[in-house]
């Protein structure tokens, strides 16, 4: 066990990839010399070289079309996306031909590819820095999306995504980088897709990705203080769900409430409540929920955090869905 | 037609044109197969678009027009190169060995590939405009980190030039000297749009904005088209970096069979190129200065027509596959909404609707 920050964990993550395979490549902007603009690559250029940490021109379509073709040569590139607002120039090259080439191939093509997208708010930033993009690659098959949380999952969900021959859209919450936690150098947590129980409890099952699985452990430690035990689930796999996991806590708990800063309308949080209004609807015992950011675009920062599910946000809503108790 | 800077080493005559730069060390033999190849490809194109006119194919592109340009590069290529068409490259196809029942599949639409692209070293057709460029661009600097003998080619058009990938292939080809071979066939026609509309200077001129060479050939001269991707190939194995090679050549026919070229252009403009046609030049220089006779060329137009033949028996032998092959192949390793998609759809085909 070591303690580090979610960043620092990242770059160990990925120096053990880049280690392990020759065929294992990193692209993107100012990650070289800079090493990234939040330093989630410092220093690995110089270990490995510019033929394998890559500065790329600023062409995020270029960087993402190039490394469909570099898997097409069986390399596996990680993709850094500076931020996740900048992700849409290379849309078409991740639903049109990354999630597509090996379907059309008939399996030839593999697209071992990882996108890192920094994503999510509350860095007080401009415009364009604090999106929340994952549910348009969720809806794309072909893609898988996971999204971690912590220090640990940091350090060995990168490895594992590197390793898997589908693409993968890797969501890290750019607010929790610098958070320090403990890694575990020797063991995996779990599979890259598996939810995580980060919170045993037995009244609500509060389910939570990225940047929001802290707002619930925080909320889930004041609801204990009003009596409510409440159990938080790390999602972790976007695409595919562990929604076994979630069914499971459901129908033990009869509640759901999930959290998530993307906007509620056709997001993760909506897969999962209709899931699991489907699985475990005579286990309910009051409407599967979601807090959520709003149906605007992200707003000037100075308010954000009014956009994103704060603790009392969660609080609140926690004590509408206690109301309806059957 | 072209500009005085065309490359071009055999006239629409037949004739043999001296160039600075290219003289053609082909040999009669290979020329003639270089024919064979053109009247071949036509010929199959000529058999595809019945197909669909009879309703047995969903769509085809024709390449009526393009053949030397195809066969020129197609034939360029090393067998260790690898080559990214856009989806009218039926004459490159054939010169990797692709099977011609395989290039009709997807516009079967029995499948939406068609072939093992690392067997022909050769890949799948790409419909979203230009986006092969950057696999070319990508797969080249894997080329370069193997430190390996190849190149790579990628083909698309002008309409595709007007596009920001493969504006973002040429700043990255040039920046990492990639090994990639850029041929736009420009065939003045992007459907209803003359190029006129997607550039104000010659299309090759934009390389020397992006910092490597761009020529400009005679797209319907093979000799020519073989010549100058064969140099730049060369160049680009040799670690000199990418080049543009535009084939200034002309869609004789509909953008594909769903298109009307009559409300958009004249007879007369097509005439012209009429007699420019990239077959009918090949096939009077053999005669006149290689002595290939009547009969060579009538055995060559009946193997045309067998495989015309065996083309049409293929694609009508060719059924719907099973509706559940959807849920194959999504994912490299299994996926849960995939194989819950794949449960319900069988369910329902039992139950209801076996």
């Amino acid at each position: 066990m070591t303690t580090m920050t979610m960043a620092k964990a990242l770059n160990e993550g990925l120096r053990r990839a880049l280690e392990s395979d020759r065929h294992v490549l990193l692209l993107g902007e100012d990650i070289g010399k800079l090493g990234g603009v939040f330093r989630v690559t410092d220093g690995l250029q110089k270990d490995f070289g510019e033929d394998r940490v890559i500065d790329a021109p600023l062409a995020e379509s270029a960087i993402v079309g190039t490394s469909v073709g570099l898997a097409m040569r069986d390399y596996r590139t990680v993709v850094e996306i500076q931020f996740d607002g900048f992700v849409y120039p290379a849309f078409d090259q991740i639903v049109s031909q990354a999630a597509k080439l090996h379907k059309r191939s008939a399996g030839a093509y593999t697209m071992g590819l990882v996108i890192r997208l920094p994503f999510q708010g509350g860095i007080g930033a401009v415009e364009h820095h604090s999106e929340s993009p994952e549910a348009y690659f969720v809806h794309t098959a072909g893609l898988r999306v996971v999204a971690c949380s912590t220090p640990n999952d940091a350090y060995w969900m990168i490895q594992q995504a590197v390793a898997h021959d589908d693409p993968v859209i890797f969501c890290e919450p750019k607010c929790r980088y610098w958070d320090r936690g403990e890694v575990d150098l020797d063991h995996p947590p779990a599979g890259l897709f598996d939810a995580v129980v980060r919170r045993p409890g037995r009244d609500v099952t509060v389910v939570a990705y990225g940047s929001m699985v802290k707002v619930a452990l925080q909320a889930a430690e004041a609801a204990a203080e009003e009596g409510r035990d409440l159990e938080v689930i790390d999602l972790r796999g976007l695409s595919p769900m562990d929604l076994d996991t979630v069914a499971a806590s459901v129908e033990r708990t009869g509640r759901l409430l999930v959290i998530q800063e993307a906007p509620p309308i056709a997001s993760v949080g909506s897969e999962i409540v209709a899931a699991i209004q489907e699985r475990c609807f005579y286990s309910l015992r009051a409407p599967a929920t979601r807090v959520s950011a709003f149906y605007v675009p992200y707003p000037a920062s100075k308010i954000e955090d009014e956009f994103r599910p704060s603790v009392d946000r969660v609080l609140w809503t926690l004590d509408q869905l206690m109301e309806h108790d059957s | 037609m072209g500009g005085e800077e065309l490359i071009q080493l055999l006239t629409p005559e037949g004739e043999r044109r001296q160039s600075d730069d290219y003289e053609s060390s082909l040999t009669r033999d290979e020329i003639l197969g270089f024919y064979r190849d053109m009247v071949i490809v036509r010929r199959l194109c000529n058999e595809a678009t019945s197909l669909q006119r009879q309703g047995q194919l969903a769509l085809w592109a024709p390449l009526q027009g393009q053949e030397a340009a195809q066969i020129g590069a197609g034939r360029a290529l090393a067998p260790q190169d690898f080559a990214f068409p856009s989806y009218r490259e039926h004459g490159v196809a054939w010169t990797r060995g692709v099977p011609p029942a395989d290039m009709a599949r997807i516009f079967r639409a029995t499948v939406t590939g068609g072939w093992d692209p690392r067997r022909y070293r050769y890949s799948l057709p790409t419909v979203v405009l230009g986006d092969q460029t950057l696999h070319a661009v990508g797969y080249a600097m894997g080329i370069q980190r193997d430190g390996a003998d190849e190149a790579v080619m990628v083909f698309f058009g002008d309409g595709a030039s007007s596009q920001g990938d493969v504006l973002e292939s040429f700043v990255w080809a040039a920046s990492f000297q990639a090994p990639v071979v850029f041929v736009l066939q420009n065939n003045q026609w992007a459907i209803s749009e003359p190029t006129s509309l997607q550039t104000r200077i010659p299309l090759y001129h934009r390389a020397d904005g992006f910092g490597f060479p761009g020529v400009r050939v005679d797209g319907n001269d093979v000799l020519a088209m073989y010549e100058v991707t064969r140099r730049a190939l060369d160049r680009a194995r040799a670690g000199e970096g990418p080049t543009l090679i535009e084939a200034f050549t002309y869609r004789m026919g509909a953008h594909t069979t769903s298109d009307d070229p009559t409300r958009y252009r004249v007879e007369a403009d097509v005439e012209v190129w009429r007699h420019r046609d990239p077959v009918e030049r090949v096939k009077a220089l053999l005669a006149r200065s290689h002595q290939v006779r009547a009969a060579r060329f009538a055995e060559i137009a009946e193997e045309a027509d067998a495989l015309a033949l065996k083309l049409r028996e293929d694609v009508l032998a060719m059924d719907a596959p099973p509706a559940t092959a959807m849920f194959d192949d999504v994912y490299a390793e299994p996926h849960p909404w995939v194989e819950e998609g794949r449960r319900t759809l069988s369910a329902f085909l039992t139950e209801v609707a076996p």
